[in-house]
């Protein structure tokens, strides 16, 4: 099954408006669990779940959302093709 | 705001049935593929024109995973049978991956001659300095004194440098990166996808399963890390200088990006000055 998590579009105002978010897909069921994904992160926003995949894998998941800019780092390092980082543009953003 | 869940843009690059692959968690040469369905992504290249050969061992499996036109060819062999298929269709864009003991081993004279020629061929050599598939037995880049399947008390022989080998043979694009690398290998992958002759990029990659096992160096993204602390970036560098030590630095970078005649070029030019308006130059009927 494939899950893509992203911040609830925000309200609590942040100091900067953003135009953008990121949203990171995940194929849990291909995910080996090897974690490059979670440690090259370069905001440091996945971690891997305590949960196992059919496989007996650890998959991971955006556990900081409100970090992540879509920058698709995890999606380059991932070995099994298993995650994907990109940018939704915000509603109301000029862009 | 659609919420539609994008797709990954490796996917429309990868034959998914096939998926998940073989490799085991934490081995690098998944994380080079990810890189190069990136360079193509951003190539825009005509995936008709784009044909992929492997040889044998883990790293071969890459042309069974890749959607494109793709070769698995027998042990050691990519190289001619790249040559060949580069040959009879120059309208097309030929790329080797391999491994370490495919190219460098059984397929090493091949390697020498390809470059030496000056083919026209990318390879990316996937180099986790053992036989993977087979084991883990000894390859010419396993680094003294490394353990190995079939050097229990360590590597004893010189192992190769291979950015040095290919350079000297007369490769006119050379580079190095570790699987840490990835936006390096990508932007190396679409530079040397661009150009003529004969390319090589070496990719050291971890292979938990059979060399840090062996030899005590934990996970592949242990390695990884070791990759991050370890690698000096020696772009230019005089390749003689960029050989591997056992867990030293790890000299990365593009060393090599000249030009020279390829080896239709050559024939093409020196057939023409010998033979004038005999010559058929066999290159063009293809060409569509
Ligand atoms: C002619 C021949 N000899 C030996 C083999 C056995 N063999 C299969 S894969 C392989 C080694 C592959 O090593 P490498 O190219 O480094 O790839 P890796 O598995 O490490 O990615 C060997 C020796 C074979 N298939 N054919
Ligand atoms: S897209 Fe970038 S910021 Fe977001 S999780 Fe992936 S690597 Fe981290
Ligand atoms: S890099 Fe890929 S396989 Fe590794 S933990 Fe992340 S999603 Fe899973
Ligand atoms: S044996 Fe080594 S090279 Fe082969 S898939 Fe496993 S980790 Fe990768
Ligand atoms: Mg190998």
């Amino acid at each position: 099954m494939t899950t893509a998590t992203a911040p609830a579009a925000n309200k609590d105002a942040p100091k900067k408006e953003k135009k953008f978010r990121g949203v990171v897909t995940v194929n849990r069921e291909h995910c080996k669990g090897c974690g490059f994904c979670v440690e090259f992160c370069p905001l440091e926003c996945l971690d891997l779940e305590a949960d196992y995949n059919a496989k007996g894998y650890h998959p991971p998941f955006l556990s900081q959302p409100e970090k992540c800019n879509g920058c698709d780092t995890c999606g380059l390092y991932c070995p099994d093709f298993a995650i994907y980082g990109y940018r939704e543009k915000l509603d109301g953003s000029a862009a | 705001m659609s919420a539609a869940v994008r797709e990954n843009p490796a996917d429309k690059y990868l034959r998914k049935e096939r998926m998940p692959s073989i490799w085991c968690p934490g081995c690098g040469i998944g994380t080079t593929v990810n890189c190069f369905t990136r360079a193509l992504d951003a190539s825009g290249y005509d995936l008709e024109k784009v044909a992929v050969v492997s040889g044998i061992g883990c790293t071969g499996r890459v042309a069974g995973y890749l959607k494109l036109d793709s070769f698995h060819t027998t042990h050691g062999r990519a190289i001619p049978f790249a040559t060949g298929l580069k040959l009879a269709r120059p309208d097309l864009k030929v790329v080797v991956y391999s491994g370490d003991g495919d190219l460098s081993a059984i397929g090493g004279n091949h390697l020498i001659h390809a470059a030496r020629r000056n083919a026209d061929l990318l390879v990316v050599c996937v180099n986790n300095l053992t036989y993977g598939m087979t084991g883990g037995q000894v390859t010419p880049t396993t680094p003294q004194p490394a353990i190995a399947s079939t050097t229990p008390y360590g590597a004893f022989e010189q192992s190769f440098n291979l950015p040095h080998l290919v350079a000297s043979c007369g490769g006119v694009y050379v580079a190095r990166w570790t699987a840490y690398h990835v936006r390096q290998i990508a932007k190396s992958m679409g530079e040397a996808l661009q150009k003529k002759g004969f390319r090589f990029i070496e990719i050291i990659a971890p292979c938990p399963t059979l060399y840090l096992r062996r030899n005590k160096l934990g996970e592949g993204l242990d390695e990884m890390k070791f990759y991050q602390e370890k690698s000096v970036v020696m772009n230019g560098a005089d390749t003689r200088e960029v050989s591997l030590d056992f867990r030293d630095e790890i000299p990365v970078g593009k060393f090599v990006d000249i030009e020279r005649p390829t080896l239709e070029e050559a024939m093409e030019s020196q057939l023409s000055k010998a033979l004038g308006a005999k010559y058929v130059p066999y290159s063009l009927p293809v060409k569509a």
